[in-house]
């Protein structure tokens, strides 16, 4: 018998008013504004981008608010609105050897061509609480000095020696465009511009364990970061009706390069490999995590051994990676499953009501067991 | 007027890339015209490299807004902007097909060269402030070779 049952509109019409009044919170204190939350909560916002895999600070800075600040909440909104938009095309890869660097730092090569720029970094603070900024004061004022130079990647200085693995770039005229998993669902095996791709738009939190799982011991990286920047690339994209391509928009990004141990094999020579992590915003910690990832998904490209260890494990890491899927699947065991558990409910009554009856006959007679 | 006119590639990413609220200031009349599709917001895919200089993949999408224009004078224009403004495109809509007039040199002047100079303007403070966050090393020299 299927039983379908309908009510609580009214119920949810007020829980969605109460929401609507707590999300405001004490009304005498003054209301966020959304360029308030994109000018002074812009990491959250970054992220908010980086993992809903749409770059619109304004968007991300709304969906916060009407998130309450819960940011896989904020995600979920930029990932239900995105699939409202008509894709309008690809842009050229994006340059990150051009960025206009505000940070950009290599633990590998002090002096590194270009200089080690600290950038806006949480480094060397003390972590220790600022109550100054518990008032309201006048807006602090960085210092300038001359502008920066050109960037040479770090892998370069090594590449010219050949000690790390080359990287060449396709001939874009025989290349195939990029698998795009909002179009084609994720299937294993996966090519690593698909892992890129999931790893990019995938949970900050679950990257950064993952990454160090890897550096504890479950699957083998030894990464130095060999260079870290942060900066705006130009987004360039062909316009079909003139057949010119331009510099459509600029958007922040953060590009990890790990250089890692690698002690060569039969057919070549030791040399050092690449982890690669590039995340759109200002978004360190998630782009170290995420070329850490990286190097440890490619054992099998590298002829490495797997040790078994989640990190490595491509279906484990690209199937848990979105926190989208995650939350979906694990949030909806809290609505009604009223029927669904009515039939558990059934099952475990017969199933002890038969052990009842099973019992109240052996004992008597003193039989085994038939099953 | 003494400004050279940027390519037409060059003077719509100058416009994609404005602030619309300063591109409105800049121009803040229309002249009248025909819309021929939208505006019209949407989203680009961004594609990144592996190990920034290999294999492109998809890093993620950017809003953009697209428009298409005829001027009375039957010249066409078209504006791609970056985020969701529909004035913004449609007003750079506007704009390229007038810079496709002889009205070009002295919008060039006007909106471009601003456009410009506030983007360099922008940069430079950003690469200066950077500049003054690079590390000075200085190595402190020690032992019997000293």
């Amino acid at each position: 018998m299927y039983v379908a049952v309908k009510g609580g509109e009214r119920a949810i019409d007020n829980a969605h008013a109460f929401l609507a009044e707590a999300r405001r919170g004490d009304p005498t204190v003054p209301e966020l504004t959304v360029p308030q939350i994109r000018e002074q909560m812009a990491l959250a916002v970054a992220r908010v981008m980086a993992e809903g895999s749409l770059y619109d600070a304004d968007l991300a800075a709304l969906a916060i608010k009407q998130a309450r600040g819960d940011l896989i909440e904020a995600i979920f909104l930029i990932r239900a609105y995105r699939t409202t938009l008509p894709r309008f095309g690809s842009s050229r890869p994006v340059d990150t050897g051009t960025m206009a660097v505000v940070r950009r730092v290599s633990a590998t090569f002090k002096d590194v061509p270009g200089g080690q720029v600290l950038g806006p970094t949480f480094d060397y603070t003390h972590r220790l609480l600022d109550f100054a900024l518990a008032a309201e004061g006048a807006p602090p004022k960085a210092p300038k000095a001359e502008t920066l130079g050109p960037m040479p990647r770090v892998g370069e200085h090594l590449d010219r020696e050949g000690l790390i693995e080359p990287e060449p770039a396709p001939d874009p005229a025989c290349a195939p465009p990029p698998p795009d998993l909002t179009r084609t669902p994720l299937e294993l095996p996966a090519e690593r511009a698909l892992r890129l791709q999931a790893l990019a738009r995938g949970d900050e939190g679950f990257l950064l364990s993952l990454a160090y799982s890897s550096q504890r011991g479950y699957g083998r990286t030894h990464p130095f970061v060999g260079e870290l920047r942060i900066g705006e690339v130009m987004v360039e994209v062909e316009i079909p009706e003139l057949g010119l391509t331009i510099a459509l928009g600029s958007i922040t990004v953060t590009e990890c390069e790990t250089v890692n141990q690698f002690t060569g094999s039969k057919t070549q020579p030791a040399q050092f490999t690449r982890g690669y992590g590039l995340v759109m915003g200002h978004s360190e910690r998630k782009a170290i995590a995420m070329s850490l990832v990286d190097r440890a998904l490619r054992w099998q490209e590298l002829g490495e051994e797997s040790t078994g260890a989640p990190v490595q494990d491509a279906e484990f890491v690209l199937m848990h990676a979105d926190n989208i899927q995650a939350t979906g699947f694990l949030e909806h065991i809290k609505l009604p499953h009223y029927v669904d558990f009515q039939s558990e409910l059934e099952l475990v009554r017969r199933l002890r009501a038969a052990a009842h009856d099973h019992e109240s006959k052996q004992v008597p007679e003193g039989q085994e067991a038939a099953e | 007027m003494s400004t050279p006119l940027p390519d037409r590639a060059e003077a719509l990413g100058l416009l994609a890339r404005a602030r619309p609220e300063r591109l409105a200031e800049l121009s803040p009349d229309l002249p009248p015209h025909s819309l021929l599709r939208g505006p019209e917001v949407g989203a680009v895919m961004v594609q990144g490299r592996q190990g920034g200089t290999g294999t492109p993949f998809n890093l993620g999408e950017l809003t953009a807004t697209r428009c298409s224009v005829r001027l009375d004078c039957g010249t066409v224009g078209h504006g791609w902007v970056q985020g969701r403004d529909k004035d913004h495109a449609r007003r750079a809509a506007v704009l390229d097909a007038l810079l496709q007039t002889e009205r070009a040199a002295a919008l060039a002047a006007t909106v471009l060269a601003p456009l410009a100079s506030d983007e360099t303007a922008r940069r430079e403070a950003q690469a200066r402030k950077a500049g003054a966050t690079r590390v000075e090393f200085f190595t402190m020299v020690r032992g019997e070779d000293a």
